[in-house]
């Protein structure tokens, strides 16, 4: 059977360029493979995009979602490495694809999947407990300075993205914290919330529904630029009245998380081709805009060369800071 | 009052004739996920998530939540008739219930599941309807050393010391606990016991091993037994559905009891296993009945239901005010509050009181209906006891097989589940217990990450788990469980100051 599908798959790629519609077709149900557990980020992300592709009938084929999300989503891409050359499966994911097999031993390397596009960036914020003193980031800072190795900062999983993350902010401003990885952003938000850490560097979806609440408080954001957003969320600030962390004195120009899109190695580039102007497609509809916007997240469509360029350079940026701490796995 | 008030809100908007039609469809469904080992509430609500995007999401949360509702009910019945539990928060319930199903009394065995389970809900509904803001607000006080306390409190009053053979016991622990370690450890970041098998990347999943231990270990024995063509003679009469309602108050200390474990082990968030675990212990140890336990002694049925229920409903809450979801299939749930458009969080119910108040409403309803459907499907799945085994048997190992492979689509978990059959007909036959291994593996891990978190808080120091009223609280009485035949046997010794001396250790 799989054979069969193998030969069908290499014919549609080796048709000749006999007119435009040559080019790859799915012609039976798709897999969407999503590298984290059912209602984690990759989750939302995978699912919603699986309804806007049934919405529109962009896709004449139905969709399957698959959770495999175990070791951090490792599960998943080795999973996808194993499926080479079948277009049929579709993986979610984040960084995570190139920066897992760094600090873990992992049956996949990142140059054996197939890029096909990133969708939208994860931004981060540093944050606060709501009822401590330090209304800005300096202030924060200072005081972790003049204490190192007391004040408590917690992120999700450990040697990914927030610890990363924190690496670069200690590098960067001569300051000590105590990691303490928690699973998961939503127990990382609660346990700022209660006052059992001194700050977290969630994404603000994470965070907004504590600081509706007012326990927890953001004090800088590490984008390049200001957020969108100018209604007011909670103590009267709006999320384009959070400054930059540039700006507030974190050295730090820079540091998203993207969204990526990958498929098997050997695939026909017709077939990636394919899946990148349907998920181009989707980031231009309504529903799109409106779940980036309510999700906090920044809509950038990349594929092809954009997107390899930039994951050359993510990665370079996050290895710089593995390699550093000692994480990586010989 | 207030929350009265917007209680009746609720009904006024979960009460229409599509959301009670909704909460049937969800219902039926969930039951029919439940039943079947594998599959599961949370995979049955993962199926369904895609169609809510198009609904209204107080429709959709009604939905959803009335398929967890069915399926927790669901979970029960092949713990009791096969002792398969289809849910990991039901294995608890095979313990008295399919002994009790093999006596001849599949119904009162159902019946007694299904009534305490109906109570638990209903008391942990009535908990977040009274005490909401309250308890969100107890909920944030919770943080690692907190959570280690309430899994070794789970731990200590299920195990416990004096057993039949405490050696015994701490070998199964033993095994467990290295079970549960498999996979990626997330405080370091690195792989454990995969010996390069990617399959085991992702841990070994709990039900592959529960479908192995309980369902195909159980077949082994059964085969080995010799083949028997009688069904067992059970007796199925509505009345007896009847007889078991009439007896339930009977057991008031046991339904109460159970239902405060549940809620703490609901919010705190402990999580549904743990609490039905807990449950059974404290009512193993404390229950004048103490010696028929195992046999079909209808607490430990009623316990570890009522408390399964009760923490798997009020773990709702800790849900929607602080988005920290008490089981997998809140966690699923959540995924699609986000989806949407809801941010889970403290103020959802200052934004969105026709959702929070409706959903709480429809958590009345849900389960009142849940009752009665599953009471109706009693009589149905008790006579499935009486096809004879040789025909009931290859069907029971092709649905294991088939549960085991849906977990995470692997043909590995295939040769898994197997293992773990013989390793529970071993265990069986040695007179290893089986359920200190199971607890170990579901809480084990998580322990170990609440441990490992708190000595990075403290810097290595135990004391930690002293350094505040409430979490001294936990941990001393965590101690007094587990040393409970000691202390109890030094009580016996100096009647004259049980009164004082009960209070001592616990303060």
């Amino acid at each position: 059977m799989r054979k069969c599908l193998l030969i069908t798959a290499a014919l549609l790629a080796s048709l000749p360029a006999g007119g435009a519609a040559a080019a790859w077709q799915p012609n039976r149900p798709i897999e969407f493979v999503v590298t984290s557990a059912p209602g984690g980020g990759t989750d939302n992300f995978a699912r919603v995009v699986q309804a806007i592709i049934t919405k529109y009938k962009m896709v004449e084929q139905p969709i399957v979602v698959v959770n495999k999300g175990g070791g951090s989503g490792a599960e998943g891409f080795v999973y996808t490495k194993t499926q080479a050359k079948d277009p049929y499966k579709l993986t979610f994911g984040t960084n995570n694809a190139y920066l897992l097999p760094y600090v873990a031993k992992l049956g996949y390397k990142p140059a054996e999947l197939t890029p096909v596009a990133t969708l939208a960036v994860d931004e981060f914020l540093v944050w606060v407990n709501g009822a401590s003193p330090y209304k800005d980031v300096k202030s924060y800072i200072e005081a972790v300075k003049a204490k190192p190795g007391v004040f408590k900062a917690s992120g999700s999983q450990s040697k990914d993205t927030d610890h990363i993350l924190t690496s670069m902010i200690e590098d960067a401003t001569g300051t000590k914290f105590i990691y303490v990885p928690f699973q998961g952003g939503n127990a990382t938000a609660v346990q700022l919330a209660g006052g059992h850490v001194d700050s977290n560097v969630n994404n603000p979806n994470e965070n907004v529904g504590h600081w509706k609440a007012g326990t927890v408080r953001p004090l800088c954001v590490f984008s390049p630029t200001r957020l969108p957003g100018t209604a007011k969320v909670a103590d009267d600030k709006a999320w384009s009245d959070i400054p930059t962390c540039r700006e507030a004195g974190i050295p730090i120009d820079q540091f998203q998380m993207p969204r990526t899109v990958w498929l098997p190695p050997g695939v026909p580039a017709d077939a990636v081709t394919f899946y990148a102007d349907i998920l181009e497609k989707v980031t231009k509809t309504p529903e799109w805009k409106e779940w980036t916007e309510r999700n906090l997240q920044t809509p950038r469509f990349l594929a092809g060369k954009a997107f390899t360029d930039f994951i050359a350079e993510d990665d370079a940026k996050n290895r710089k800071v593995l390699e550093a701490q000692g994480w990586m796995v010989k | 009052m207030d929350n009265i008030a917007s209680l009746f809100y609720g009904f006024g908007v979960a009460l229409s004739a599509y959301h009670i039609g909704l909460m049937i469809v969800g219902v039926l469904l969930g039951i029919l996920v439940g039943v079947l080992p594998g599959l599961g509430a949370p995979n049955g609500v993962s199926l369904l998530l895609p169609l809510t995007f198009a609904m209204d999401p107080v429709a959709a949360i009604i939905l959803l939540t009335s398929i967890y509702w069915g399926a927790l009910f669901g979970g029960s019945t092949t713990s009791i008739l096969f002792n398969i539990p289809g849910e990991p928060s039901s294995v608890a319930t095979t313990f008295d219930g399919y002994p009790l199903a093999h006596k001849g009394e599949p119904t009162r065995a159902l019946s007694f599941a299904f009534l305490s389970a109906g109570f638990g809900a209903l008391v942990g509904v009535i908990v977040i309807t009274l005490l909401s803001s309250a308890v969100a607000r107890f909920a944030l006080k919770f943080s690692s050393p907190e959570f280690f306390a309430v899994y070794l409190l789970a731990f200590c009053s299920f195990v416990g010391l004096g057993g039949a053979s405490p050696f015994k016991s701490i070998v199964a622990i033993g095994f467990g606990f290295a079970f549960g370690a498999v996979g990626m450890d997330s405080v370091s970041g690195s792989l454990r016991l995969t010996y390069g098998f990617d399959e085991l990347l992702a841990g070994i999943s709990f039900l592959v091993a529960v479908i192995g231990l309980f369902g195909i270990g159980e077949l082994i024995l059964t085969v080995e037994q010799g083949l028997e063509l009688a069904g067992i003679r059970a007796r199925i009469s509505p009345r007896d559905v009847l007889s078991a309602a009439l007896a339930m108050p009977r057991y008031w200390v046991a339904l109460l009891r159970s239902a405060a474990v549940g809620c703490w082990m609901g919010i705190t968030p402990g999580g549904p296993t743990a609490a039905s675990f807990m449950s059974y212990g404290l009512a193993k140890r404390f229950s004048r009945n103490r010696d028929k336990f195992g046999t079909g002694e209808p607490e430990g049925i009623i316990s570890p239901e009522t408390a399964d229920h009760a923490a798997g409903t009020s773990a709702m809450l800790p849900m929607i005010a602080l988005g920290v979801p008490g089981s997998a299939t809140a966690a699923v749930m959540m995924g699609g509050l986000m989806i949407w458009g809801l941010n889970p969080g403290p103020m959802l119910f200052v934004e969105r009181p026709d959702f929070v108040w409706g959903l709480i409403a429809s958590m009345y309803l849900g389960n009142v209906v849940a009752v009665i459907l599953v009471l109706a499907t009693v009589p149905l799945f008790a006579s499935i006891l009486r096809v004879p085994f040789a025909l009931i048997g290859p069907v029971i190992v092709v649905i294991c097989f088939v549960g085991a492979y849906t977990v995470g689509n692997h043909t590995f978990d295939l040769w898994l589940a197997l293992a773990f059959g013989l390793v529970g007909y071993v265990f069986k036959k040695l007179d290893y217990p089986i359920a200190p291994l199971v607890l170990a593996m579901v809480i084990g891990d998580k322990a170990e990450d609440a441990f490992r978190q708190s000595m990075i808080m403290s810097g290595g120091s135990l004391s930690i788990f002293w350094s505040n009223g409430l979490v001294a609280t936990l941990t001393c009485a965590a101690l007094v469980l587990l040393f409970w035949p000691l202390i109890a046997a030094g009580l016996r010794r100096l009647p004259g100051l049980l009164s004082t001396g009960r209070r001592t250790p616990a303060a």
